[in-house]
């Protein structure tokens, strides 16, 4: 699994790349965490961070953050 | 019923006489806090759900190739519905210059959507009352509509970064697709998030009012910075700019200034001052504009507010 949490670096999407590497681990998934800090590459997705992308697909986007269960469970947990 | 519990906290848990200052001010305190939690807790979530429809791409396609005036009304009002964290402040600019928005009308939706908006609606609502709330609103709006104008009629599109002209992204108004119960969940996030956030902040601040509600005589501020002095407005707006917080952490000041006998168009030219310029925000704004901009765009915001300041003084 590919995923990128996407955020110029605001304190929210420290914590959302926090949560998701959080939830990798408990669910034991194999995935790499990627940050994405470089706007165009950010505003491929999203004008709204902090964004997750998962498989190149952009399941969450802007405040607030999704709650620990929630990503999760668009992990596939 | 809330009035109620705290009569029965104060008189008959704690047993305080009424009549006493402290049962006054402890009154205040507990009736307050219920009526403002109950508020902020209703009102984020209807707003959150509200906003579920307005996501910025679909403001940014409501907003493109809008005229100056119409565009700048349209942009002061999505900015106070479309969420908008100013950390986005960068994706949400390079996306409305690329799809057209008029740099007027962005800065518009910029100006308006950190200064109105729910946690400082349901605060002024509950400690000023309806008539204070929409005026403040009524300010806001004004703000951001004519900062917005003069913005766009300077023409200062060439003191944008370059970059921001440059990137190319082809982002359409692709949004995660949202259902009744998505848009119901996000709201109960929100709602969550945002007390989390904000609670310390709101009972410091009916703490304040409490005591001052208690023990300050009214009009101690008056003879120094009331309607008589001329530069009272002019002032406030400087002492707040630099000053930094948000809604919920203004207000315990704002309340006390105004309890303190400060006439209306100074203190919400203060809270305007506070929210509306930001050296964080002005820092994230700063990777889009060049220094000039960020000077012009300051300088136009303190005008603006003092205006609005002196209106109300004015007419109130």
């Amino acid at each position: 699994m590919e995923i990128k949490v996407l955020g110029p670096g605001c304190p929210n999407c420290e914590e959302m790349k926090r949560r998701v590497e959080q939830a990798i681990k408990e669910l034991g998934i194999n995935a790499t965490v990627e940050k994405v800090t470089d706007m165009a590459e950010i505003m491929k997705y999203t004008m709204s961070t902090p964004g997750l992308v998962i498989d190149g697909k952009l399941l969450h986007a802007g405040k607030p953050l999704p709650p620990f269960e929630k990503i999760k469970s668009l992990l596939g947990g | 019923m809330l009035k109620w519990i705290a009569d029965t906290v104060v008189f008959k848990l704690f047993g305080l006489s009424p009549q006493t200052k402290l049962a006054d001010a402890l009154h205040f305190f507990v009736y307050d806090t219920l009526k403002i939690f109950l508020l902020l807790a209703v009102v984020i979530f209807v707003v959150s759900f509200v906003r579920s429809f307005f996501p910025p791409e679909r403001t940014k396609k409501i907003l493109s190739h809008r005229r100056l005036f119409i565009g700048n009304i349209l942009a002061a009002l999505l900015g106070v519905v479309t969420p908008f964290c100013s950390c986005s402040a960068v994706p949400l600019f390079i996306g409305f210059v690329e799809a057209g928005v008029p740099l007027g009308v962005t800065f518009s939706f910029l100006i308006s959507s950190p200064m109105v908006n729910e946690i400082a609606v349901v605060l002024l609502y509950g400690l000023f009352g309806w008539k204070v709330t929409a005026i403040y609103i009524g300010a806001g709006l004004l703000v951001a509509i004519f900062g917005g104008m003069i913005i766009g009629k300077l023409g200062f599109e060439k003191w944008i970064e370059e970059y921001v002209y440059k990137i190319r992204t082809g982002q359409g108004s692709d949004v995660i697709k949202q259902g009744f119960r998505e848009r119901l969940e996000y709201a109960k996030w929100n709602t969550k998030d945002i007390l989390r956030r904000v609670w310390l902040f709101i009972l410091i601040a009916i703490g304040i009012g409490g005591f001052i509600h208690g023990y300050v005589p009214e009009d101690f501020l008056t003879r120094i910075a009331g309607p008589g002095n001329p530069l009272a407005v002019p002032a406030a707006v400087l002492l707040g700019v630099p000053l930094y917080s948000n809604a919920a952490g203004v207000i315990p000041i704002v309340y006390a200034l105004m309890e303190k006998g400060l006439s209306m168009g100074t203190v919400l030219a203060f809270m305007m001052a506070v929210t509306a310029l930001s050296l964080p925000e002005m820092i994230i704004l700063r990777k889009v504009l060049k220094p000039q901009m960020l000077g012009v765009f300051i300088g136009i915001m303190t005008l603006t507010i003092i205006s609005v300041g002196y209106l109300f003084n004015a007419i109130l």
